[in-house]
């Protein structure tokens, strides 16, 4: 969908992004991550082509980026907005003809949008009238209302509370079953964890991570285990296959974390650990995203 | 080019539809229907002032009676009765006014005008000269002089202005031309701060609403800042030709329903035949324009730059110091002055021409000189909406960083 190669761009006394490239597969959700101020809104930035880098380029389904692919692409920025005193039908209709549409088909696929959302009451209404929540409603209509091939978001459920957030959460996954792919940026690394295939980690305007999620959380195990059991405390021998990290006893029951031995496998940790106690639980821990996120923007 | 035309729709119509809009709109031919009203009362009324008065003269030196004249709304008649006789009758003839000039008045300097209503100012300007005249010429034949030598000596003189031109000579009416030009320089002035603000505050309406980034997703900076502009020129256009074809409309119900032939208005109105009104509107409407376009595209990068309107103060100072200077000095120098060589600057320079030609136009300056100021006054519009667009490209997608000058030269030389 979107290849973006050796990306630079240099602003007065500071570099936003440093030779970044990276490739967004068609049909995915993908998570753009990274710290305040990392580069994601320039990036972001000249995808839409809102600003130009100084060097590098972008492919968009392996055309080089131009203007004719505005109108095939979707953006709800961070920082957005709506005309306060425009009434919210004509003030969709406008984004959406400035993105190409014709007046009738504005029209026609708003009153849709706005009967799936249950907001058909809303056409005449002025955005000032409306609480935050609404507003960004008729934001993410606005936004996917062309029916975009590529769909950004930037922070959508940021002003949601989470029943609304929710139910554009829904309807994310289902533009996406549809085909659109969508780039996705938030800080909320739960949500990323739900929704997104794959991502890319940006950090101090270079890229330092990208690829699926399941493959980069696996390449961050580090043979931790999660062990709870019950009985009497563990005794220790000196022999054990793995050294302890921290131990907590609570309600009859121990929760021991630890570290593998170099060559040790969980089953040499069950072996230690049958002949003294009763074993109801034994995880490895693979790092989350989270956590992956703060390790590596340290 | 078809974005533009959608921004400029709704630019437009946002403001056309507003509410303050209608009533300015309607207000101002209103008002001018007010005006006609209050001329229309004050000459009806002067009309009854103007009724004749009888002034009757008790003369007790005999200098006086019989040597004063009749005048349009005077009518002199002597008396010869006691004076408490004659104050007794002004209790009876209400209108009258009695005019009592005692034996030793000049000593006394006790010469009263006597009525039951205050006679006003011109009855009695006009009764003092009068006494005055028969005076001095009571006097100058009491030390021999001879009057009739000094009535030939006496001249009456008064100008009449005529500028040479070319199909003969013309009568210039100064008074008028001078006011044509002052009103066309007060109206340009007026007008570009009132619509170029309006521009700074739709960019900074866009800025704070963030809604710029979701516009600027869709079409170019530029699109986005000549849309607004146009838009907005579209409104004061619509305004100004609103405004035209009512005024014209209420001076006709009052030219019908006022009806008055010796009103104060008819002696504007032919004083003003002379002013060619179709080659000043249309100046008019080019410096208004290119002026427009000029200024507003400024006003839109300081709009950019800003995150409030209470921000924009010290972006506001270089752009309304030659506007406010040209104004003063165009309409008490300038005006007075339309051929001078600061007058020729002036109104050659983009920034200070549109209001400073508007002053000289009625005075009918060289063609060269007009042509060579209109085709600055397009280089300057293009080069300014140029250099506020690299700077309102930048301008508008910073939030939160308070902005200098030197920024505003960095964001001039960013790269697209």
């Amino acid at each position: 969908m979107l290849s973006i190669r050796n990306i630079v761009k240099q602003y007065a006394g500071h570099r936003a992004l440093d030779d970044v490239s990276l490739e967004v597969p068609a049909g995915q959700i993908f998570g753009l991550l990274g710290p305040n101020g990392a580069g994601k809104t320039s990036l972001i930035r000249i995808i839409n082509q809102i600003t130009a880098p100084d060097s590098g380029e972008i492919l968009f389904n392996g055309e080089k980026l131009n203007q004719s692919h505005i109108e095939r692409i979707g953006y709800m920025p961070e920082e957005r907005g709506l005309y306060k005193k425009m009434a919210i039908g004509e003030q969709i209709v406008y984004l959406a003809r400035l993105k190409g549409l014709s007046h009738a088909e504005a029209t026609r696929r708003i009153k849709n949008w706005f009967e799936k959302l249950q907001i058909q009451d809303w056409w005449n209404k002025k955005v000032e009238e409306l609480s935050k929540g609404m507003q960004q409603k008729a934001q993410f209509v606005a936004t996917v209302l062309h029916e975009p091939d590529l769909i950004i978001l930037d922070e959508p459920f940021s002003g949601f509370d989470p029943g609304n957030a929710e139910v554009i959460k829904n309807e994310i996954i289902e533009l996406n079953q549809k085909g659109a792919t969508i780039l996705f940026s938030t800080h909320r690394m739960e949500s990323v964890e739900e929704l997104c295939s794959s991502i890319a980690l940006i950090h101090k305007s270079h890229k330092i991570l990208d690829g699926r999620i399941k493959d980069i959380r696996n390449s961050y195990r580090n043979a931790t285990y999660l062990i709870e059991y019950s009985g009497n405390a563990l005794s220790m021998n000196g022999n054990q296959p793995f050294t302890t990290i921290d131990e907590a006893f609570n309600d009859e029951t121990h929760t021991l974390r630890l570290k593998l031995n170099e060559g040790a496998t969980s089953n040499d940790v069950l072996q230690y650990l049958i002949p003294q106690v009763s074993v109801n639980r034994l995880q490895e821990i693979i790092p989350s995203v989270h956590e992956i996120f703060i390790q590596q923007t340290k | 080019m078809n974005k533009v035309l959608l921004i400029i729709q709704r630019e437009y119509l946002s403001r056309v539809r507003k509410k303050a809009f209608l009533v300015t709109v309607f207000l101002v031919p209103v008002l001018l229907l007010a005006m006609y009203a209050v001329m229309y009362l004050i000459y009806k009324n002067s009309s009854e002032l103007n009724a004749i008065r009888t002034v009757k003269v008790l003369d007790e030196t005999g200098q006086f009676a019989g040597k004063m004249q009749n005048k349009p709304t005077i009518k002199f008649e002597d008396v010869n009765k006691p004076l408490a006789e004659a104050r007794k009758d002004l209790k009876t003839h209400k209108d009258d006014i009695l005019l009592y000039i005692p034996k030793d008045y000049e000593s006394l300097k006790s010469i009263q005008l006597l009525s039951e209503k205050k006679p006003n100012i011109t009855v009695s300007m006009a009764i003092e000269r009068q006494l005055n005249d028969i005076a001095t010429n009571n006097n100058m034949i009491a030390r021999g002089i001879d009057t009739a030598k000094i009535k030939d000596v006496k001249s009456n003189i008064s100008i009449s202005a005529k500028e040479v031109t070319d199909s003969g000579d013309k009568e210039s009416n100064v008074g008028a031309l001078y006011g044509v030009g002052v009103a066309g320089a007060i109206i340009i002035y007026l007008s570009l701060f009132i619509y170029g603000a309006q521009v700074m505050r739709g960019v900074i309406e866009e800025k704070t609403n963030r809604i710029i980034e979701v516009i600027v997703s869709s079409v170019k900076p530029f699109q986005l800042m000549l849309g607004k502009i146009i838009g907005v020129a579209l409104v004061s256009l619509t305004q100004f030709l609103a405004w035209i074809v009512l005024s014209v409309v209420v001076s006709y119900i009052a030219n019908k329903y006022f009806n008055a032939p010796q009103s104060p208005m008819l002696g504007v109105f032919a004083s003003l035949k002379g002013v060619p009104f179709g080659y000043i509107v249309s100046c008019f409407l080019f410096y208004f324009l290119t002026g427009f376009l000029l200024y507003s595209a400024l006003f839109a990068a300081v709009g950019s730059a800003v995150d409030s309107e209470s921000e924009t103060q010290q972006f506001m100072f270089p752009i309304t110091m030659p506007l406010l200077f040209t104004y003063l000095i165009s309409v008490t120098f300038l005006a007075q002055n339309p051929d001078s060589t600061l007058a020729f600057w002036l109104s050659i320079i983009p920034f200070t021409a549109p209001v400073a030609m508007m002053v000289r136009l009625p005075f009918d300056p060289d063609p060269w000189q007009v042509g060579l100021s209109m085709g600055l006054m397009v280089i300057g519009f293009i080069f300014t909406v140029w250099v506020a667009a690299r700077i309102y490209r930048v301008g508008i997608l910073m939030y939160g960083k308070k902005a200098s000058y030197s920024e505003l030269v960095k964001w001039f030389f960013y790269k697209e």
